[in-house]
């Protein structure tokens, strides 16, 4: 290959430095989040691993359920209890603070949910 | 000889199959039923009769009786009706009207019925008559049919249904609509004016705001009517019984019995539209 | 072959400069945008679709214009075409770029584009116009690419290559149709309720694209060694001018049966866009003296085109393709967007005029469409110069 010398050491430079965040906080486990759970409440609408690894899918299956086919609002978890089937009226009522459950892991993952443009958190100030 | 009847059998047989599933497809494409397969039959069926205009009935279909008279009687009225719906569902006021977003209005007779050809000879009362304006909840929308993501659709109670999420602010559905019945968020609907004012000015923690560049428009009070009330500028008026709202496919139904005992007119009903909102003025 | 694009004379490169600092400061504008939303633009709760969707519309039909070339050269085998085919091509290319970045720039929603993908709808007219449009870019990316590779190698194009040309024909028809579909389909806007929209919007791409093309190939005759040739420049002002007329002809029947029904619905937007609209105590006209210069400037054309193919004149063939091209780009770029939402719904009238931030977005746009299109006619042209020295 011509420029052989050249081309391959700024390739691995140049990967290097795309993938430095990764290579400098990996291991690290005291920055990982811990969401603070609500204290009062002691069951979720399904089992914690499925929640923190799929929330999101099921907000969207709840929003296109109950929006386009007429779905319940209400729904029942595995002990019989019932919740809204709601972000802003169900899930928020238990998880009340936004700041110490939701933006914990969202601001660790980089993610930025647009969930807050329209929803809106408990006893939000404007 | 045989053989030659069979081919005249099974291309006549193919002819009819085509002739039949054809049209009745290319209907339903049409009538922008992309979510007809949910419905399964009872859709195709309406898509086929859909020739012959009126499909039978099935399930709900909300309506609107809103009697003009009534609103001149009582003063105020209507715009209580604003001021409530845009209190309850968080409607912005941006204080112009390029960047205008209501759900519900009072406008004059002749901005409601443009077409109308009595211009010259009218009552003279009609004038200052409040006409409150909303969604029409067309039967047949152009605005679903517009619509690039089906983020307006017709739920099956028959109400034009907005998802936000899905929106992308392409803003077809307001071409589409014939009524001027749709608002885009032309800038951000949580912000606040040069003095400091923020546009929604006391927010309803029970419901969302909208975000912006999505366009957004009445939703017949869909997240009252599920949990079993009627919609809020109905409860406002129901004491002079100004607005009948109820199911229009039930006979029995108040909103039908006003229907057949009183003469009322739809907004543009040449569009094809077949509102379900009608006017007794 | 696209190492091509990167030699050239001074010229080429403080072009290319001037077209980046177009774009530069309509980027900046497009931030503005992007972060205030689309309220910065002139755009109301009445009048919806502004000059991005109406420069949309109009570049639909340039691109929808290549086929005038591909058409004859491929199906009818019209060997003067050979020089300028490339041309068309590569046009509907930079043209088709521009349509889509059009449309982003109109949503309010952009990062949501996918969503049409996401949840396809086939009874949306917008649906289908974002499957035509990027078929047809596509298309063309592959038929121009491929000849024109062909050629700087010095082989005959691969046989593999001709489907495609051929189905880029019916295709550029396509684009054009569904486009117009967007607007004829909507019940209550009557100026758009026409079946002869998309007719019309076709004869007006068949002149106003090929008259661009051609006013660029008078540029290269005089900037470079590239002659398309006499015969084909003849050709080209027939296409044009009759395909312009078309145009008035198609006009003409929609004033026809306005004015002769006098349905009020078909009356108002003519009377808006070429007379003004009396409402209330007001009139509104601030459109009539566009729409007017459009049909002078559209007729002189047509005219002139004639005279300078009598005359063998290049100096008259260029005015009088930048007058028709200019007549249809305020008829369509203009005109047919923004009358269409004049009277409201509500019989109301509001007037429309773009902000300063959407004339920097909408200039930015058509110079990104000129920086694409001149990296690829300057790669075509080096090949084709090359091949012949």
């Amino acid at each position: 290959m011509y420029g052989k010398g050249r081309i391959i050491p700024a390739l691995i430079l140049f990967l290097g430095v795309m993938t430095s965040p990764m290579w400098y906080k990996s291991g690290d486990l005291s920055k990982l989040p811990k969401p603070e759970k609500p204290k009062d409440y002691k069951e979720c609408v399904a089992p914690t691993a499925f929640m923190r690894t799929s929330h999101m899918v099921l907000l969207n299956q709840w929003r296109d359920n109950i929006l386009r086919e007429d779905g319940a609002r209400i729904g029942k978890t595995a002990n019989g209890t019932e919740y809204v089937r709601s972000l802003q009226n169900g899930c928020m009522k238990c998880h009340s603070d936004k700041k110490k459950f939701c933006d914990t892991c969202h601001n660790y993952a980089s993610v930025k949910p647009y969930c807050w443009d329209c929803h809106l958190q408990p006893k939000e100030a404007m | 000889m045989d053989s030659k009847r069979r081919d005249f059998l099974k291309i006549a047989g193919l002819s009819a199959i085509a002739g039949i599933a054809v049209p009745s497809a290319f209907n339903s494409l049409l009538k922008g039923e992309a979510v007809a397969s949910e419905h399964g039959e009872a859709a195709a069926a309406n898509a086929a009769a859909g020739a012959h205009g009126a499909a039978a009935p099935t399930g709900k279909r909300w309506g609107m009786v809103i009697d003009v008279k009534k609103f001149a009687a009582n003063p105020g009225l209507a715009e209580k009706c604003v001021s409530t719906c845009h209190a309850i569902h968080n409607v912005p006021d941006f204080g112009n009207k390029k960047d205008e977003i209501k759900w519900i209005w009072v406008d004059s007779f002749e901005h409601v019925f443009p077409d109308d050809s009595s211009q010259y000879k009218k009552p003279e009362a009609l004038e200052s008559m409040p006409f409150l304006t909303l969604c029409n909840h067309c039967d047949n929308p152009p605005c679903v049919r517009a619509c690039p993501t089906q983020a307006t659709f017709k739920t099956k109670d028959g109400v034009i249904a907005m998802d936000y999420h899905r929106c992308i602010g392409c803003r077809f559905c307001m071409a589409a609509c014939p009524y001027g019945a749709r608002s885009f968020n032309w800038r951000e609907p949580r912000g606040k004016n040069a003095d400091g004012q923020p546009f929604i000015k006391e927010i309803n923690p029970k419901f969302p705001t909208r975000m912006r560049g999505v366009v957004e428009k009445c939703n017949f009070c869909v997240e009252r009517l599920t949990i079993g009330q009627i919609p809020a500028c109905v409860e406002v008026a129901a004491e002079s019984k100004a607005l009948v709202f109820g199911d229009l496919n039930d006979p029995a139904s108040e909103v039908s019995q006003v229907l057949k005992t009183t003469f009322t007119i739809q907004r543009k009903p040449s569009a094809g539209t077949h509102p379900s909102l009608f006017y007794i003025i | 072959m696209i190492e091509k694009a990167l030699k050239g004379s001074t010229g080429y490169w403080l072009w290319m400069l001037f077209l980046l600092s177009i774009m530069g400061v309509g980027g900046l504008c497009y931030v503005q945008q992007f972060n205030y939303g689309l309220g910065i633009t002139g755009m109301s709760r009445d009048v919806t679709w502004g000059v991005y969707i109406s420069q949309f519309t109009f570049l639909v039909g340039v691109a929808a214009g290549g086929l005038m070339l591909v058409l004859p050269y491929y199906l009818h085998n019209y060997k003067a075409f050979g020089r300028i085919v490339i041309l068309g091509e590569f046009m509907a290319i930079a043209a088709i770029a521009m349509c889509l970045m059009f449309i982003i720039a109109d949503l309010g929603q952009p990062m949501r584009a996918m969503n049409v993908l996401l949840h396809p709808t086939p009874h949306s007219m917008l649906f289908w116009d974002m499957i035509v449009l990027n078929g047809y870019l596509f298309l063309n990316i592959l038929c121009g690419w491929v000849v024109l590779q062909s050629e700087y190698k010095g082989i005959k194009y691969p046989k593999w290559i001709k489907p495609f040309i051929y189905l880029s024909i019916p295709w550029a028809i396509s684009i054009h149709t569904v486009t117009a579909f967007l607007y004829c389909g909507l019940p209550g806007r009557h100026f758009w309720l026409t079946a002869i929209l998309a007719p019309r919007f076709l004869a007006s791409a068949f002149a106003a694209g090929p008259a661009l093309l051609m006013v660029i190939a008078m540029i290269l005759k005089r900037t470079t060694k590239f002659d398309v040739g006499r015969e084909a420049q003849d050709k080209l002002v027939t296409i044009i001018g009759y395909a312009a007329l078309l145009n008035f002809f198609f006009l003409g029947c929609e004033f026809f049966v306005a004015y002769y029904s006098q349905i009020p619905g078909h009356m108002h937007t003519l009377d808006y866009l070429f007379w003004g609209l009396g409402h209330g105590d007001q009139v509104y006209n601030n459109l009539v003296p566009f729409m007017r210069a459009s049909v002078v400037m559209g007729l002189a054309g047509i005219a002139l085109i004639f005279v300078s193919r009598a005359k063998q004149s290049d100096g008259l063939l260029v005015i009088s393709c930048l007058l028709i091209f200019f007549a249809f780009w305020i008829d369509k770029g203009l005109g047919l967007v923004l009358g269409g939402f004049v009277p409201s719904m509500l019989d109301q009238v509001t007037e429309y005029y773009p902000s300063a931030q959407e004339i920097g977005i909408t200039a930015a746009i058509w110079a990104t469409g000129f920086f694409i299109l001149s990296i690829l006619y300057k790669v075509a042209i080096s090949v084709k110069l090359e091949n012949e020295a």
